[in-house]
């Protein structure tokens, strides 16, 4: 009798802790499927995920920003522009921490791109970024020209911006923060303003750190 | 047994209607400051944040007192037209940035500034409508 018990309760254990696999964040955007050689000479069929192309920008201290400078970094992007008092100022309060709570740790970066092309040169996001407490190369804020800015935006990390005259502060554009991963994936978009999103960002966050390397 | 229960209830409803009658002034303010506790999460919590903190050196903290009591008759202009190349030292710190023009009419003003000058640590009281038209006049 109580063998059979301690067995039937061993085994509901072992149920139980194979269902705790680790939780993985899902791959955005659209897929592909292509054909790789093997090895050995036979082929099969692998999915070629969406990723961010290569961008060439300058940041807040006047030094060119590229894909390279995020090698090997998970990161955390959205665009903004500096006079923006509507939804920017929410997003980036969450940002910022975000930012404190990584602070110093080499794998976690962040990127905001301004939409305002016109007035948003590196010496303005230099003092924004100044003014928001954000010191040294961990959050990069890149300044472009308004094509590839916005671009990139709306084809690669698909966060619709629009310039827009009849807007009071000209510039209409959504509020996603998305997580990028080390091999340039979006693994998740985020609405900044909102609170309960920013917590799920977080704990992605930290589930994208603990993520083992795929085996290529 | 009766009688003294009738009593307390009579008694109740006197002190209730002596009250309620004493403090008419302070429901006014009381509706003033829901109704501007609504303007400020809509139009002002982004920057200076849900518990009036502010935004780093980007937009002021709402908590510093002294400042806010010294600045008061200022407040509705601020609102009303913005703030630009003003730089200001609010709890020790410069802040030089921009504030964008709210067109709010007079009451909203009222009941946004009695919102803001009686929450955050604040007790400053009623502001009438009639105040901020006065305070507009003297904008600079």
């Amino acid at each position: 009798m109580n063998i059979k018990h301690t067995l039937l309760f061993a085994l509901t254990l072992l149920l139980f802790s194979a269902c705790s696999e680790q939780p993985k964040l899902p791959i955005l955007g659209p897929r592909e499927a292509i054909e790789i050689k093997n090895p050995d000479g036979s082929t099969s069929t692998d999915t070629l995920y969406k990723t961010i192309s290569a961008f060439s920008f300058l940041n807040q201290d006047s030094t060119l920003l590229t894909n390279d400078t995020f090698k090997d970094k998970i990161y955390i992007a959205d665009f903004f522009f500096t006079s923006c008092s509507s939804i920017c100022p929410t997003m980036h309060r969450h940002m910022k921490e975000i930012f404190d709570q990584y602070k110093d740790n080499d794998q976690v970066m962040f990127l905001s791109h301004t939409i305002d092309y016109k007035y948003d040169k590196p010496s303005v996001l230099k003092k924004y970024a100044t003014k928001l407490g954000v010191d040294g190369k961990q959050w990069q804020f890149a300044y472009g020209s308004k094509d590839s800015i916005y671009k990139i935006a709306e084809k690669d990390y698909l966060v619709a911006v629009i310039e827009d005259s009849a807007e009071k502060e000209n510039y209409v554009h959504q509020g996603w923060l998305v997580l990028i991963d080390k091999h340039k994936r979006l693994r998740g978009s985020y609405e900044g303003t909102d609170e309960k999103s920013v917590a799920q960002l977080k704990k992605d966050i930290a589930i994208l750190l603990d993520e083992k390397e795929e085996t290529k | 047994m009766r009688k003294p229960l009738l009593a307390i209830t009579f008694l109740i409803t006197i002190a209730c209607v002596v009250y309620s009658c004493q403090n008419a002034g302070q429901l006014q303010q009381d509706v003033y400051y829901v109704n501007g506790r609504d303007l400020y999460i809509r139009h002002c919590q982004n920057c200076h944040g849900a518990n009036g903190e502010g935004l780093a050196l980007l937009a002021p903290p709402l908590t510093d007192t002294t400042s806010l009591k010294d600045n008061k008759s200022k407040i509705a202009c601020f609102i009303k037209n913005g703030i630009s190349d003003t730089t200001m030292i609010i709890a020790g710190k410069k802040y030089d940035g921009k504030m964008p023009d709210f067109n709010f009419a007079n009451i909203d003003i009222a009941q946004l500034v009695v919102y803001i000058t009686n929450t955050f640590g604040n007790k400053q009281g009623m502001y009438s409508p009639e105040q901020v038209a006065k305070d507009l006049k003297n904008c600079q």
